[in-house]
């Protein structure tokens, strides 16, 4: 049925699908249209590469972006192997009873906790209880917990796409069930499970309450040396800039820049997301 | 209730007392059954009777339910298989298994067939020489061997299902147990697959699950009749074809049910 048909058909209904869409496309192209248009004329490459200046009235803002990508970084090196492997456990070893079940609806109400409470919890187990001070660590490690429920969910619904029928077939010539998982499950779910993983940690590079508490800092001389400094992070120098600054007004401009550098740095990490899933697909057809 | 079959070579596999619970279920009732080496022996019956499952005992793919609970003995080689010194994955390198849908590893022909090889540790550089001679014998080398390296799943089904069965010889098991092997392919891809079972009967014991009651007169020579869970009957094949001992395994050959 093509476009046409639809709508002879159903006109109503089509109609009022057709118009949720433009809808939602409406205020996302609104959205994108007002940052970027204001945001490019501060976009340049020295806003890329330089540090801010002159009270960030001035200069560029690459400490904030150095740090949110090595905060990233720390986020998927506290969260992804664990997560994998909880996933892993909970999908392929563990028996489906009243136990498993109440870990399930626990992971899941975890991932619907607001972000705010991750941040307090991160200032009070990593900051002040492992005496990590606030840092980028205690600040990866608490945006680490934040990404781990969405990681472990989305990997475990790509482990069960693959059919019970792969299993059997390598268990059949063989294979143990840990052989079976590392040959057979775990590259047959790879863009399932790299799709889930890049979303939940391009959605904590954008996290800004988290971070607040544990490690951001508004000013930071220089990059990041250490794990145990406080460091520049995009979300919460736009917060500073749009709500803290002392000349909100002659920042404006900066902070719709650095804006749109966020958005397109989330918008990398999903296209790699794309290429990954795309690669693996490819292969298995 | 069951008579013991007049089988003259050794029974490689032994099934004695055999029952199967999943839950409270019982879907095998007190199996007693020897399965003759080196040649094919038959389960038939209509569905739900148990004979799948009764396949699936013999290389334990049970494990992998937790519900399931079985009681009796099942020896293979005169080893109890649910012994606790048992190793279910040698087991099963020994009981291979062709199942009813063809499920070819996402990955290349070739290493659908290499797999098995590497995880039981055959020596490296005899592998790519195994995986041709178990392409072979499946009859489907001349079919694949320009695209050794294209993902399996472009193969037909029919091509699929016999790749599986390379993948499942070139382990070198004893006997392949094969779940209506063909209940997903067409005619041709059918006929291809029982030449080929009648030409792996001279290295293997195997056991086959057939709806086809045709396909269990041309390929098998022993078969068993199942119903409700017990096995009825058990004898040579033209026996039971032609002259079944129990009123229940005429009905069934004769189409009055199932």
């Amino acid at each position: 049925m093509n476009f046409k048909t639809i709508f002879k058909e159903n006109p109503l209904p089509a109609t009022m699908l057709l118009l949720c869409t433009l809808l939602v496309c409406t205020f996302l192209f609104l959205i994108l249209g007002e940052i970027f248009s204001k945001g490019l004329s501060a976009l340049s490459w020295s806003f890329i590469f330089d540090a801010p200046k002159n009270g960030m009235t001035e200069g560029g803002i690459l400490p904030a972006i150095v740090g949110t990508l090595l905060l990233t970084l720390i986020t998927t090196l506290a969260s992804l192997p664990i997560g994998i492997a909880c996933a892993i456990y909970l999908s392929e070893y563990a028996e489906n009873n009243t136990t498993t079940q109440i870990i399930r609806a626990a992971i899941r109400n975890l991932a619907g906790v607001p972000s705010i409470i991750y941040g307090l919890f991160g200032l009070a187990l990593f900051v002040q209880g492992l005496q990590l001070g606030t840092s980028i660590l205690s600040a990866g490690l608490t945006l680490g917990l934040l990404s781990l429920p969405y990681i472990i969910t989305t990997t475990e619904e790509a482990l069960k796409t693959v059919p019970q029928s792969m299993r059997e077939g390598a268990l059949a010539l063989g294979a143990t069930q840990f052989e079976t998982i590392r040959d057979i499950v775990l590259p047959a779910s790879i863009p399932g499970i790299a799709t889930g993983v890049i979303l939940s940690l391009s959605r904590a590079a954008g996290e800004t309450a988290p971070i607040l508490f544990t490690g951001a800092a508004f000013y930071v001389t220089g990059l990041p040396g250490n794990l145990f400094q406080e460091f520049m992070a995009l979300p919460y120098h736009l917060y500073m800039l749009t709500t803290q600054h002392q000349s909100i007004a002659t920042v404006r401009p900066l902070a719709y820049g650095t804006a749109a550098v966020l958005i397109l740095l989330v918008f990398m990490l999903n296209i790699v997301a794309f290429m990954i899933r795309n690669k693996f697909r490819n292969q298995l057809k | 209730m069951v008579q013991a079959a007049l089988v003259k070579t050794k029974p490689i596999i032994e099934v004695s007392n055999l029952n199967l619970y999943f839950g409270e279920k019982q879907v095998l009732k007190n199996i007693q059954l020897d399965v003759p080496e080196k040649m094919v022996t038959a389960l038939i019956g209509p569905s739900g009777c148990g004979k799948s499952t009764l396949l699936r005992t013999l290389n334990r793919l049970h494990d992998l339910s937790p519900d399931a609970r079985i009681t009796g003995k099942v020896t293979i080689d005169e080893q109890d298989i649910f012994h606790r010194n048992t190793l279910v994955n040698k087991l099963r390198k020994k009981v291979g298994m062709v199942f009813q849908k063809p499920n070819p590893f996402p990955k290349s022909i070739y290493d659908n067939v290499a797999y098995g090889l590497q995880i039981n540790g055959f020596p490296k550089d005899k592998i790519p020489q195994m995986v041709e001679e178990s392409l072979r014998k499946s009859y489907i080398f001349d079919e694949v061997k320009d695209k050794l390296h294209e993902p399996a799943t472009r193969l037909s089904g029919g091509q699929q299902q016999r790749l599986c069965i390379a993948r499942t010889i070139a382990v070198k098991p004893e006997i392949i147990l094969m779940d209506e092997p063909c209940s997903a392919l067409d005619p041709l891809s059918t006929l291809k697959i029982e030449e080929l079972i009648l030409e792996l009967k001279n290295d293997y014991t195997i056991v086959i699950v057939t709806h086809n009651m045709q396909q269990a007169v041309r390929v098998s020579d022993f078969t068993a009749f199942m119903y409700l869970g017990e096995l009825i009957e058990f004898d040579e094949t033209h026996k039971i074809f032609n002259n079944p001992e129990k009123q229940l395994t005429e009905n069934y050959i004769k189409g009055y049910f199932g």
